[in-house]
């Protein structure tokens, strides 16, 4: 399929349809199962009015603080001189890389007695805050954990930036914040639009850190009526599914059109000297460190800690675990860029509406909570010919995942794609008559750092992906993800921890070898 | 980019190159070993209790009778989903079904997804911890109880009914988990014991003392511990496992007086699937999990309350009259857990 890059708009089309219909269809059955259950979305408005005000409340207020934070971060990293960002780069990706239930359990715990976080409160001579609960710790925990989903494209699209258009502002005489403004920020503006719209579908479909914190969103109504009352369930999915169709489509107008300059030479940019505001900057990323890595992690250590000093940790072997998830997760990497790949050729290069449909059916994916789509999947697969007897296989479960995160990589995908400019296409088709070759030697080679970021973004997200997995994986197939689910659930926090910082260690390597060394910016 | 091509960025292609073909070849293995069939076990259990509380038994049982045993583990309500789903597709896939509450249990049971056990099964546990209609035998119990913190409370102050947190005395100091599979459970039972009437009563009177609402058993003991709320109703289980974890904890189990709503044994059950491939071994299974080995397991090592006759609970909790513990029928209450759920929300709580 990778093939169909360089082919005539006709066949691409038809693999568009196809991928449409992949990401389509969970909402789809969703849909159709609650008119079969007979659901009434105006009986059931009264129950589902609070629940999906809070929703978009929390859709709104973290996808706005993400934006500005997220792109904040990338500009800091990417751009200035701030001391040790090559290490920052790394530090500051972590906080996504823990499941939402693990982390905000791992904060909770750092206000008990004897907990890190209450310690600091009393250190610094206050109350420690009696109820952590609601939209205020849902908003800020929710913020520090997601930030990442803007930071990384940003950070990737002003590595690939441009310097010329910099320069020549800066020669007419604009200051710095100018040059920022009118320069910088319309370039980088879709990878911040579309980061944020991920971090907008996430707080829709969130689950585990939303219940723990006691803030009543769909997502829980979802969850809480599954087995009793499943008619409301499917009704509750459907209209979290239609509002974020709804959604998807009204940020993606918001994009705009990218400005890029395809004729100058990629070339380093001198990195913006950060001068008095230094202190300030590197207080900013400590904090954000703060909040989303080592509240939870200095609970986990303190839990390890314990454990391991007792004798109490009973997880013998994480070394299968391990090599499970590296495994689905570079696997699903791999396929969710093939398969998103043509969508994002179509949207960029034909501007064709068809594949500006299959892109919105693509990033709709991830407004559902996950065990509803691990479910639709699961209902559809064994009630299809031929396709029920991969259920419970390798290649659903690396389907499910792709269904599922299939939009955390269309957005720098696309951006990989627009890396190809217009010029370098004609000048190839002159040069090479061999399309694929084409493909191969010039068109992917550029496009490399787009793929290779969205790759990231899925990476992540399969290694912490838990409903599906449990669902869906060969039976007997451990992952590290459901080493640490089990060990939460029934209280053994000691095996918790270690399974939760051996998931952190293998994240935070994956994407080092393979996504944030591969991607040496353009101003180092 | 790669117009100026390094050495570098030669090496990383040929990297990336090569964790694609292996992981392309990794897929097609696996499509091809699908494609074949792999080889069958003997029983395929779906467990909502986690492989911390049950793996072991499982491989011990496979060692002494040589059947071969897999496990999907997951949340007790989430299997039951996919269970239904998968009979409802004539696509049976797991023989034993174990649940850690009755509701999923009970879910499986209305679809009529369970057969009939032998009177050899059901005869191993006294009658009231198992299914009326035959369906489902409990393994395990769990009591409810009220959690406490001891810096602010000792046994004296605290109530011998749950009824009595519905005074105003008890006001914002009472944590719960009103979507929680046991607090669920503990109403239902309510209602079969006190009457719908009193049930309602019971639920506007804690509504009106602003109790805390947490996710699960887990997070009230946690909460209790950080002095977040004074008591919490909970399975007396969590707060042993907190003790494990941390023997400082400020957290200790106050049990109702016997025969209290409040004081439900919760019922963890196990059932076989109709339809199932294996339907002889999965019995064979049943029964050994009902056996003294299998049943001294859970009385010591996850403090949980054994069910077969015989087998004394650990000395670390209260003994119980199983005599006065009615198991749940779900079918013969109007609208099961529905209506409980239905009776939770009216009260004004997010169920």
């Amino acid at each position: 399929m990778v093939a169909l890059v360089g082919q005539p708009v006709v066949a691409r089309r038809v693999v568009v349809i196809g991928v449409a219909g992949l990401f389509l269809a969970p909402g789809l059955f969703v849909a159709w199962r609650a008119v079969r259950l007979g659901a009434s979305l105006s009986d059931l408005a009264g129950e589902l009015a609070g629940p999906a005000w809070r929703s978009a409340q929390l859709a709104l207020l973290v996808g706005t603080s993400t934006a500005v934070l997220g792109t904040a971060l990338a500009w800091l990293v990417t751009c200035t001189d701030l001391p040790g960002r090559r290490w920052w780069r790394i530090v500051l990706v972590l906080p996504i890389v823990l499941p939402s239930f693990a982390g905000t359990t791992a904060v909770l715990a750092g206000f008990t007695r004897g907990g890190l976080l209450r310690a600091l409160w009393t250190v610094v001579g206050a109350e420690p805050p009696q109820r952590i609960r609601g939209l205020f710790p849902a908003w800020l925990l929710l913020t520090a954990f997601s930030y990442p989903f803007v930071m990384m494209p940003v950070s990737a699209r002003l590595g690939a930036l441009r310097s010329s258009l910099d320069e020549s502002a800066r020669l007419l005489g604009a200051s710095q914040r100018e040059i920022f403004v009118r320069i910088t920020l319309p370039q980088i503006r879709a990878a911040i639009v579309g980061g944020t719209l991920i971090v907008a579908l996430y707080m829709l479909s969130e689950f585990g850190a939303v219940q723990l914190l006691g803030f009543d969103t769909l997502t829980r109504v979802i969850y809480a009526t599954r087995q009793v009352d499943r008619a409301t369930s499917f009704m509750a999915a459907t209209f979290l599914f239609v509002a974020s169709l709804v959604f998807v489509v009204l940020m993606r107008a918001a994009r705009g059109v990218e400005i890029t300059d395809d004729r100058a030479a990629l070339r380093p940019a001198a990195p913006v000297a950060l001068g008095r505001s230094r202190p300030f900057a590197l207080g900013l990323c400590t904090s954000v460190v703060l909040v989303g890595l080592i509240a939870p992690v200095s609970s986990l250590v303190g839990w390890a800690w314990r454990g391991i000093r007792d004798g109490r940790v009973t997880l013998t072997d994480l070394v299968a675990p391990v090599l499970n998830t590296a495994q689905v997760a570079v696997i699903a990497a791999i396929v969710t860029i093939v398969v998103v790949l043509p969508v994002a050729v179509g949207v960029v290069r034909d501007r064709d509406p068809l594949a500006r449909f299959g892109a919105v059916s693509i990033v709709s994916g991830f407004a559902l909570p996950a065990i509803v789509i691990a479910l639709a999947i699961a209902v559809l697969t064994l009630n299809t010919p031929m396709l029920d007897r991969f259920y419970q296989t390798l290649p659903l479960l690396i389907l499910a995942y792709v269904v599922h995160f299939g939009s955390q990589a269309l957005g720098s995908v696309e951006q990989g794609v627009r890396s190809v400019s217009r010029p370098i296409l004609d000048t190839t088709r002159l040069l090479e008559t061999s399309w694929w070759r084409r493909v191969a030697r010039v068109e992917l080679p550029l496009m490399r750092s787009g793929l290779v970021a969205g790759g990231g973004l899925v990476m992540l997200a399969v290694v912490k992906e838990l409903p599906a997995t449990l669902l869906l994986a060969p039976i007997g197939f451990r992952t590290l993800s459901v080493e640490v689910w089990a060990s939460f659930e029934e209280g053994f926090l000691a095996d918790a921890a270690v399974a939760s910082l051996v998931l952190l260690v293998v994240s935070a390597s994956m994407s080092w070898f393979l996504v944030l060394r591969e991607r040496p910016t353009a101003r180092d | 980019m790669c117009f100026s091509i390094t050495d570098k960025v030669v090496v990383h292609c040929r990297l990336v190159r090569r964790h694609l073909i292996r992981s392309a070849a990794l897929l097609v293995l696996s499509v091809v070993a699908t494609a074949c069939g792999g080889d069958d076990p003997d029983v395929t259990v779906y467990s909502g209790r986690t492989e911390d509380l049950i793996g072991p038994l499982l491989e011990q049982f496979s060692e002494e009778t040589g059947v071969d045993v897999e496990v999907r583990y997951g949340q007790s309500a989430d299997l039951a989903l996919l269970a239904d789903e998968e009979a409802e597709a004539g696509n049976v896939k797991s023989d034993l079904f174990i649940s850690q509450s009755p509701g999923a249990m009970g879910y499986l049971e209305d679809r009529g997804r369970l057969v009939t056990l032998p009177s050899s099964v059901l005869d191993l546990v006294p009658a009231t911890v198992r299914d009326d209609e035959d369906r489902w035998v409990g393994l395990t119990g769990r009591q409810r109880v009220l959690v406490y913190n001891t810096e602010i409370h000792d046994p004296s102050t605290l109530p011998n009914s749950v009824q009595e947190l519905t005074d105003p005395a008890w006001s914002g100091k009472v944590g719960f988990a009103p979507a929680n599979g046991s607090f669920q459970d503990f109403i239902t039972a309510m209602r079969t014991t006190e009457g719908e009437d009193a049930t309602v009563a019971f639920l506007e009177g804690l509504a009106a003392n602003d109790p805390v609402s947490y996710a699960n058993n887990n997070a009230i003991v946690e909460a209790v511990a950080r002095g977040e709320v004074e008591v919490g109703l909970v399975n007396h289980y969590y707060n042993f496992r907190r003790l494990a974890e941390d023997p400082s904890s400020p957290t200790a189990n106050h049990v109702f007086a016997e025969g209290d709503a409040g004081a439900l044994l919760i019922i963890t059950g196990a059932a076989v699937l109709d339809g199932a491939d294996h339907p002889e071994d999965a019995t064979a299974l049943l029964t050994w999990l009902l056996g003294a080995d299998a049943q001294q397991y859970f009385a010591e090592e996850t403090f949980e309350y054994p069910l077969a006759d015989g087998t004394a609970p650990s000395s670390a909790i209260p003994a119980i009259e199983f005599a006065d513990v009615s198991g749940i029928d779900f079918s013969e209450l109007g609208g099961g857990l529905a209506r409980t759920r239905e009776m939770i929300t009216e009260a004004g709580f997010a169920g």
